[in-house]
């Protein structure tokens, strides 16, 4: 924080002062730090994810592990994955042993964890908390994460817009695991978003389990009991394999379907534009990626660029896109398997 | 229900029907046991819930055939553990067997050898569960619940190591098509037709076989089954192949139902086939039970599922709604077979 103020203040003189500067870039140029593709300190970074037992969160470890293989001076120490807090607190309070210089984690709960992130950042280890957000903001000193709610938002002007010119349209929502605060974010910002669509109704909504089985099961019985709607919007691509089976089992064509988080079996469905999916709201595994950079840049004691200030910030909500036929193929790379 | 004067025999027989039941309906239905009569009753007023609240969806073809499709897959499995819980085990892992049968069969390695490598995979993989369950209970010594919940453990952990967390697509056209309207045999789908017939053979190996009343006997007494000349070890370990077997078939069932294998696959499955089980009128301490009632449970489980997605109720709503269906089934029977 001193070392910030004081080179806030060397700018402040420097704007006031009518000497030219060495560069004259524009009025934001104020000769900030910013971490780029250049070697720089060494700097080691903890990290600690919870057990990749589903695509998304697998991806969420390729993209950590990726983005500190790119750098040369930047040391992983990754611990093996868990679901169970305690093993998790464990893990984090091993790497805080270890003295890594920042650490990057994301809470297999973030309640339950926010103790080891206060413990962490007390022992002068910044914390990057990644996606589940810990009760504090003591406990992190920057979140990067997803936005539930706004994938739902993003999911619900897309099927809002394809629809607006329909009388009494009927859309249908399959959700994810009901007992998650995030499913409830997710249908929160779907039900807001259509809220501009007076045309639209949702008949129906049931909850599946995130995985392939339960999204077949649920969503052949949510086909049975709708013989007629126009949109659906599924959670997650993971049950949306199964959806989509139960789709096909049942033969039917004759509604629009939007997923979520980004798979790349759903990219490669919307690309071959085959059948009902037409598009998928994200849910990017690169925040792993960017987790890194900001850790990186922590560990360095510098800024990122395209940003004015000295430091990273302190929250980064990432943007829930939507991914359709047109511009699918710039996101093929970031799908997850 | 016990017969506590009657030591060192397992009872198999029911109770004699009451005398002066003499009309011709009382006499059918005591010969059909008023357990599973009472199971159908319970079917019937759920057929009648669901017809009363939607007309349109419950009552046609489609939704039969839908209800029956998604019972096949955990029905197959109930079989089987109706089967080690009338031996008075339990088999905690099918679940997780089902997981790793259906991964270890949809790798890329297997799926080159197309639809015969699926299917042999996954039932050999099932049958290799099985097997190791029985060696450890019937010859290890090891008690059912804690060896099979090692295999819980270890059999998800290798479906997850396998997958990498990954779902894995199928690509075997003949598969895929099996699980598709196209391939519906008179109307019923394949899935069906395989649950029927493990239904079938399970009723037959019960009923009509030394086997069934060896497994029936180990269940209900394993001294006296054992004093009786019944090898109990090898009676056992054949239980657990046959519940790795039914494991196998359903993990071949659900690939071809969801087109895919995925780590987190038959999530929950002991529980369902223990509590189908269990409602069907097996006694979890062993020596008594039937496929037929197991069977009835599995079925009334997929419809109250089917008639709360139809009606589009709360997943909270749904649970408490399913807890308390249970108990009201458990009450009725236990009252239909005690007077």
């Amino acid at each position: 924080m001193g070392a910030a103020a004081v080179s806030a203040g060397a700018v402040l003189t420097g704007c006031t002062s009518n000497e030219p500067k060495d560069s004259d870039d524009g009025p934001a140029d104020n000769g900030q730090a910013v971490a780029d593709d250049k070697p720089g300190k060494e700097v080691t970074i903890g990290f600690a994810g919870p057990q990749a037992d589903h695509g998304w969160l697998n991806a969420i470890n390729d993209n950590a592990k990726r983005r500190a293989e790119k750098y040369q001076d930047v040391t992983l120490e990754s611990t093996e994955g868990s679901n169970d807090t305690a093993a998790q607190i464990g893990q984090v309070e091993t790497l805080i042993n270890k003295k890594v210089d920042v650490l990057v984690v994301l809470p297999a709960d973030g309640k339950a964890l926010t103790q080891v992130g206060l413990k962490a950042m007390k022992a002068g280890i910044p914390v990057v908390n990644l996606d589940r957000i810990f009760a504090t903001a003591q406990a992190y000193r920057c979140w990067i994460g997803g936005d539930n709610y706004g994938m739902g938002l993003s999911a619900g002007h897309y099927i809002g817009e394809k629809l607006k010119d329909k009388g009494n349209a009927r859309v249908v929502e399959l959700a994810g695991l009901d007992n998650l605060e995030l499913t409830k974010q997710r249908t929160k910002g779907f039900d807001d978003a259509l809220k501009n669509y007076p045309n639209i109704k949702k008949v129906a909504r049931q909850a599946a389990e995130f995985t392939v089985e339960s999204g077949q099961a649920k969503m052949s019985q949510l086909l049975q009991a709708q013989k007629d709607f126009d949109a659906l919007w599924n959670h997650d691509d993971d049950q949306g394999v199964g959806a989509l089976r139960a789709v096909k089992q049942a033969g039917r064509d004759d509604f629009l379907m939007v997923g979520g988080a980004g798979a790349l079996s759903a990219f490669q469905e919307i690309k071959a534009d085959r059948g009902v999916l037409k598009a998928t709201v994200l849910y990017p595994p690169t925040m792993a990626a960017s987790a890194i950079d900001l850790a990186r840049a922590l560990g360095q004691g510098k800024g990122i660029g395209g940003m004015a200030e000295f430091e990273i910030p302190a929250s980064i909500t990432l943007y829930s896109a939507v991914v359709d036929k047109d511009n699918v193929d710039q996101y093929m790379s970031t799908g997850f398997k | 229900m016990t017969q506590p004067a009657s030591p060192a025999r397992p009872v198999t027989e029911k109770s004699p029907p009451p005398d002066g039941a003499a009309g011709p309906w009382r006499a059918l239905a005591a010969r059909a046991d008023l357990r599973t009569l009472s199971l159908l009753g319970v079917l019937a007023a759920l057929a009648v819930i669901g017809g009363v609240t939607q007309p349109d969806a419950f009552l046609d073809t489609d939704n039969l055939q839908l209800i029956l499709t998604q019972a096949s897959v955990i029905g197959v499995v109930t079989v089987g553990m109706t089967f080690v819980i009338i031996s008075g085990g339990i088999d905690l892992s099918v679940g997780a067997i089902v997981a790793l049968a259906s991964v270890w069969a949809t790798t890329v390695a297997t799926q080159e050898y197309g639809f015969a490598g699926i299917l042999f995979t996954a039932v050999v993989v099932g049958l290799g569960c099985g097997l190791v369950n029985g060696l450890l209970i019937a010859y290890g010594g090891m008690v059912p619940f804690i060896a099979t919940l090692a295999m819980l453990a270890s059999g998800r952990g290798l479906a997850l190591e396998i997958t990498d967390g990954k779902t894995q697509m199928v690509t075997v056209d003949g598969v895929l098509r099996l699980g598709e309207r196209d391939a519906y045999v008179l109307g019923v789908p394949p899935l069906v037709l395989v649950f029927a017939a493990v239904t079938v053979v399970g009723w037959l190996l019960l009923n009509r076989t030394t086997f069934g009343r060896r497994s029936v006997a180990v269940g209900g007494n394993a001294e006296a089954a054992r004093l009786a000349g019944i090898d109990v070890r090898r009676q056992r370990l054949y239980l657990y192949l046959l519940s790795g077997l039914c494991c196998g078939i359903a993990a071949f069932l659900l690939v071809v139902l969801s087109g895919s294998g995925q780590n987190t696959n038959g999530n929950l499955y002991e529980l369902d086939a223990i509590a189908a089980a269990i409602i069907g009128g097996t006694l979890l301490s062993g020596g008594r039970g039937t496929i037929t009632g197991a069977v009835l449970g599995v079925l009334i489980f997929t419809t109250i599922t089917n008639i709360f997605a139809l009606n589009n109720l709360e997943t909270a709503v749904q649970q408490i709604a399913k807890g308390a269906i249970i108990v009201a089934a458990v009450l009725v029977q236990r009252r239909a077979s005690t007077t």
